[in-house]
Formats: structure tokens, C-alpha cells, sequence
């Protein structure tokens, strides 16, 4: 159902979806940036549209929403167990285009890739998304290349006028608003300030040998910001925690990994798989760009760009997939130069 | 042709008694040390056309405009007009010039206008500073810097106001990648430790300099949007004992440096020397006769600290011999 709400009429329908939901959106936090006088923008718990910040990307996605950054599993006291409680309240989450096709690639790995995840289902069963249109690419964003710039498959959406809202109602359950009927297409950028083309391409086997890796040796920190803002990284750790006051007694949460950081490939023995930051850069580009495709058939990368708007050392992902390329195709052309 | 000179009101006057007699020089202050096309062109001007050609650029981020006769002085100072109105300095009389020059001028680190480990904005702090204290003779020198780098050098300074971070922190946001543990541990001064996967902050050991938010990739560290300082006071260079300014304030605020410097300026009125050659008695000085304890009397009054300021009881400088 496609309607036009004014101001007063969305807010309406919001607190009255408060009442079942808890709505998450991207919120401005001033002067909790990185660096002194920067804000920081997270996705959170809100009680109204107007904690939303939409008129800059938010920093980090919306994944915290479905994927709990910490996720308490489950206590346990000697060999007994208790599994810990979930929300019973349904969840309502407000994000753009390409971050719901984010949620897609979250599903395809802890729904569809073997037996679903219990903790991540027992969760997403309470979610409905709202894709806020999208009418301007923001610094870094390549959507369109990943072609996740078109909204699908949301419960709703809607677009952000002046003084009302656009509202496209697919799920009955959020059809609250009071509003008239009206036609309009839900809004989404058909061009960014630049484009890349993603190998088809790819022979992982030559790529790991290959010496593009090496520069980001040097290059890259490891400091993890590209995973952790990625909408689609999906990684976790676990972590036994065993209470000081007793430590017969304790929880088991999980909480965000990521392939860039040191210890993620550590295994028992004192093993360290990919200790070079270029090998991380390379297993993470694969995953993106290559073998989730192989596998689920499209690309892992939705080019929201979070990672080069938060990488502290310039490396731009969008160009790391575009070197890629540059080296299938030198290989192409050595194999047959006609 | 000038015969008779007044060098106490030349002096005053931010021009200098050189070596070279009838020749004099124009010291310009430039608070905070930031300055712009104008600034830059007008000060160009002034060297070429009064000037021998030469501007050094000072220790204390002015400009000192060389070889200028001392018969252009009034033409200077109206030429330099244009530059004290720009930078909104304080003056008594238009186009007579700078109004008094024993009060340096306030010197900051480049700050948080660009600088990423800076935890605040040194030039508009100097610049407030500089409107509260700027024109007077007394001879007090204040430094701002951005975070305990100190790239401005304050503890060589009366006042060195250093920006401090209070990090705050969101378990809920922490994956435990200890990025803040080992750049607090490698860079500063491992005041952070890991405890059943959390982070657990020594406060004591915590000198604010922000490495923790600087490199928390989740922000599960975040700086508290109010902003804290540590005061050190009475550094000194010079001929006679010259010392590191110490620690009397750690996670103190604005408002209260503020009051701390005015009082400072009316206790230094009340003991100095009447005796000091040309009038001129340092700060640290004066402290060394009255007593710390005096000090801390006058300067303290009336002031409000925040309530998580530490307050040094007693201020002991290092007295080691340096010549």
C-alpha cells in the first residue's frame, strides 16, 4: 500500500508500533567521533524518527541490530546450562537499500549455509526491515557496481520529504499510519560518483600467489574498521567467561570477529595462519568478491564503502577489487595474448 | 631624525631596543599561533616597505619584523592596523599600536583544527585567554597544547594547559581486540589491562591522551563530550634556576584555568618585586619568595573545579642544577 503521511501522522504510527516494536535507527552521537569535536554515527534503539540520522552515512551498519556485537548464549554453573533469553518484542529496523541487501548476505550465511544458526534465527524471526530511499551516492558508496541499489524485499520503505513521508506498506502488521493513497517509486541512486567492474573472473589459486597482496604488508594496521563496519561481515569469536567470585560458574557469549585482526586465524599449538596483513587483505577481498558468489551465486559486497570511509590508512577497497581485476586480465592476456 | 627615545614606551610598545642603535624591530602577536592570507600579506608589506626585508618567525608564534627605523614607528603602527583588527587584539588607542608587550603572546600546538591526537582547539582557547589577560606588563607566559605530546613545549611555560581526554567506555560495544591495550601500553602509559575479555582503566594511571578512542575500531571508547585539561605550572628558561613546570591539575576545565589565570594576575600585582630590574619579575619567581601555599591561596579563590579534578596538595618543583 503506497500512501502519503504527513509528519504528525508517521509519528502517530510510530508510537503506535512502539507499543509491539523496538525500532532501531542510525543515531548521531556529538562528540563521540574518533577525533575530538567528530560525532559518531551507530545504529541504536530509538523512540522516534527524529533520533534518526539520515543526512550522513552512518558509520556502522545496521548489523549490530540482527547480530548483537556481544551475544550472550548461554550460563553455565558446574555441568548444568541455561540458555540466555532472547527479546520477545518484535523488532523494526530503519536502513538504506544496500544495507538490507546486507541482511540478505547476513541470512545466507547463518540461515542458508548448512543447519540454520539457532541464535541468529530465534532473533531475525523478530525482525521487519524499512529501507529509507536513497537520492544521493554518499563519498565512497559503488551500489550500483554491486547492484544493491535497488530496495527488495522490505516489509516497508519509504522516502523522506520536506514536510511528509512516502510510505510503502508491504507487511499489514505496519500499516498503522493514517494517510492518503498516493503512486511514487521508492527512491535509490542510479549512479555513484564512480564505478567498478568485479571480475567474473577469478582464479583464487593464482591470486594467492600473486604479489599485489604485499603492499598492504606495510599498508594496512589491522585494525579490523573494515570489518567491523561491513554490513555483511559476518565472523564471530567465543568467549568463556568464568565469574571471579566463582569460577565453576559462568557464560558463553559471542562476539564480533574480524579476518583482519591478529588472532582470528590463531589455532591450538600456537598456529597463526595468515600472520601477513596482505594475506587478511587478500582472504577478505576473496570472500567478497569471490567465493560467497561461488557459492550463493552473487556477490558478498553490497559497495556501501564503509570500509574506505573508515580505514585510517587510505586503502580503498573499491580499487583493491579493481587490481583484482587489472590481474585476471594480465593473466588472461599472457595465457592468450590474441 | 629621532635624537631623543623613550625606551620603556618603545618597549611597550612591541618594538625592541636592538643592538643596533635607531634601529628597531616590531613584534606581532599572532595568539594561538594562527594566522591567514592577511595576516601574512600585511606583515610582507610592513618588511618591505619599513623593514630591511627580514621577518623571523619568533618561538612564541609571532612575527618579529627586523630593521625598521625607529623614526617609522607611528607609520607602523598604523601599517599593522589592519592586522590587530583581523586577529581582534585588544587595544587602547587605534593605529597606535600594540598597547603593551610584557604579557607574551599565548602560544598553542597546532591543535585540534587538524591534528588528530589533539583533544581540543587550542587556538580559540588561546585566543580567550588572550582577550582576558591582553594588554598588561606583567611578564607571564602561557602555553596550549592539544593532548601530553606537548609539541608546544607548555612545561616550559608559567601556565601549560594540556587537553585530556576522559574516555568513556561501552562494554556492550567492546570485542575485545585490545587495540587500546597495546597502543596504550606502547605509546603511553598502560593504563589499560584485560580482565574475562572487558577493559579495565586505571584512572590514576590514565594521562587522557585519547590513544584508547584514537584506535578503538568499534568506539566502544568514546571521549566525554566535556572537556578536561591538566594544568602544569611555573616552568621556566632563563638565567637563573630554570625548571619543568609540574602537574598542580589534572582533569580540570576551562572556566576554572580561566579564573585561575586572572586571580594569578592580581596576586602577581600584589607581591611583585618593587625592586625588580625595569619593573620585570617572572611569575615562577614570585612564587619561590611568597611560597607555593600563598600562591595557591590567591589563585584558587573563587574558583569552581570540576568535581573529578585532582588537585596536587603541594607543588614541589625539581630544583636539579641545569647550568
Amino acid at each position: 500500500m503506497k500512501q502519503i503521511v504527513s509528519k504528525e501522522a508517521f509519528n502517530e504510527g510510530l508510537a503506535k508500533l512502539l507499543t509491539e516494536y523496538d525500532i532501531y535507527g542510525p543515531v548521531r552521537h556529538p562528540y563521540r567521533g574518533t577525533h575530538s569535536d567528530t560525532d559518531k554515527i551507530q545504529y541504536q534503539q530509538v523512540h522516534s524518527f527524529d533520533e534518526m540520522e539520515w543526512d550522513e552515512k552512518s558509520q556502522f551498519s545496521p548489523k549490530s541490530a540482527v547480530l548483537p556485537i556481544n551475544q550472550l548464549l548461554f550460563y553455565f554453573v558446574e555441568d548444568q546450562w541455561l540458555e540466555a533469553s532472547e527479546t520477545m518484542r518484535k523488532i523494526l529496523v530503519f536502513l538504506r537499500p544496500c544495507d538490507l541487501h546486507g541482511m540478505k548476505r547476513m541470512d545466507e550465511i547463518y540461515l542458508n549455509n548448512g543447519a540454520p544458526d539457532y541464535f541468529y534465527e530465534r532473533r531475525r524471526k523478530m525482525i521487519k526491515f524499512v529501507v529509507v530511499g536513497c537520492k544521493e551516492t554518499y563519498r565512497n558508496c559503488f551500489c550500483v557496481s554491486m547492484g544493491s541499489n535497488v530496495p527488495e524485499d522490505y516489509d516497508a520503505a519509504l522516502n523522506i520529504r520536506d514536510d511528509h513521508f512516502e510510505l510503502d506498506i508491504i507487511d499489514e502488521d505496519l500499516a498503522v499510519f493514517a494517510g492518503r493513497e498516493a503512486d511514487f517509486d521508492i527512491d535509490y541512486v542510479t549512479e555513484n560518483t564512480f564505478s567498478i567492474e568485479v571480475p567474473e573472473e577469478v582464479d583464487s589459486q593464482y591470486l594467492a600467489e600473486h604479489d599485489m597482496w604485499r603492499e598492504f604488508d606495510s599498508r594496512c594496521i589491522a585494525c579490523g574498521r573494515c570489518n567491523y563496519v561491513c554490513p555483511t561481515c559476518t565472523c564471530f569469536d567465543m568467549q568463556d567467561i568464568y565469574y571471579k567470585e566463582n569460577e565453576d560458574a559462568g557464560e558463553r557469549r559471542r562476539v564480533w570477529g574480524a579476518c583482519m585482526v591478529d588472532r582470528y586465524t590463531d589455532i591450538a599449538g600456537g598456529i597463526t595462519f595468515r600472520s601477513k596483513y596482505g594475506s587478511r587483505m587478500r582472504f577478505k577481498a576473496m570472500h567478497k568478491i569471490y567465493d560467497f558468489r561461488k557459492r550463493f551465486g552473487y556477490n558478498m559486497c553490497v559497495g556501501c564503502g564503509r570500509c574506505d570511509d573508515a580505514c585510517p590508512q587510505y586503502i580503498s577497497f573499491s580499487e583493491t577489487i579493481e587490481k583484482v581485476g587489472a590481474v585476471m586480465k594480465q593473466k588472461l592476456n599472457e595465457e592468450d595474448p590474441a | 631624525m629621532l635624537r631623543d627615545v623613550n625606551t620603556r614606551k618603545v618597549m611597550k610598545n612591541a618594538f625592541r631596543i636592538t643592538k643596533h642603535k635607531y634601529k628597531t624591530a616590531l613584534r606581532v602577536r599572532v595568539p594561538g599561533g594562527l594566522g591567514d592570507p592577511l595576516v601574512f600579506r600585511t606583515v610582507a608589506d610592513i618588511a618591505e616597505k619599513f623593514g630591511d626585508g627580514r621577518i623571523h618567525i619568533t618561538t612564541r608564534q609571532g612575527f618579529e619584523i627586523l630593521g625598521i627605523d625607529m623614526e617609522d614607528m607611528p607609520e607602523v603602527n598604523e601599517a599593522i592596523q589592519p592586522v590587530i583588527d583581523h586577529l581582534d587584539t585588544n587595544q587602547e588607542k587605534r593605529k597606535a599600536g600594540y598597547p603593551a608587550s610584557g604579557t607574551r603572546n599565548v602560544a598553542g600546538c597546532i591543535g585540534n583544527k587538524i591534528c588528530p591526537k589533539a583533544q581540543y582547539n587550542t587556538t580559540e582557547f588561546a585566543k580567550e585567554i588572550e582577550d582576558m589577560i591582553f594588554p598588561n606588563d606583567l611578564h607571564v607566559k602561557i602555553a596550549l597544547t592539544g593532548c601530553p605530546n606537548d609539541c608546544i613545549k607548555s612545561v616550559m611555560h608559567d601556565f601549560g594547559i594540556i587537553g585530556m581526554c576522559l574516555p568513556e567506555y561501552d562494554q556492550s560495544r567492546c570485542v575485545a581486540c585490545q587495540a587500546c591495550v597495546n597502543k596504550c601500553k606502547s605509546y603511553s602509559v598502560g593504563a589499560l589491562s584485560i580482565e574475562n575479555n572487558k577493559i579495565v582503566r586505571n584512572h590514576e594511571k590514565c594521562i587522557g591522551c585519547g590513544e584508547c578512542v584514537l584506535n578503538c575500531p568499534m568506539l566502544a571508547w568514546t571521549r566525554s563530550p566535556k572537556k578536561y585539561f591538566r594544568l602544569v605550572i611555573m616552568g621556566r628558561t632563563g638565567k637563573k634556576n630554570p625548571r619543568i613546570a609540574k602537574t598542580w591539575l589534572k582533569w580540570v576545565d576551562k572556566p576554572a584555568i580561566m579564573k585561575i589565570i586572572a586571580n594569578t594576575y592580581e596576586y602577581t600585582a600584589e607581591y611583585i618585586d618593587p625592586e625588580a630590574p625595569n619593573g620585570k619579575e617572572h611569575i615562577g619567581y614570585i612564587v619561590d619568595r611568597t611560597g607555593f601555599e600563598e600562591f595557591k591561596k590567591w589563585a584558587l579563590k573563587d574558583v569552581e573545579l570540576p568535581e573529578r579534578c585532582e588537585v596536587v596538595p603541594t607543588v614541589y618543583w625539581d630544583e636539579r642544577k641545569i647550568w
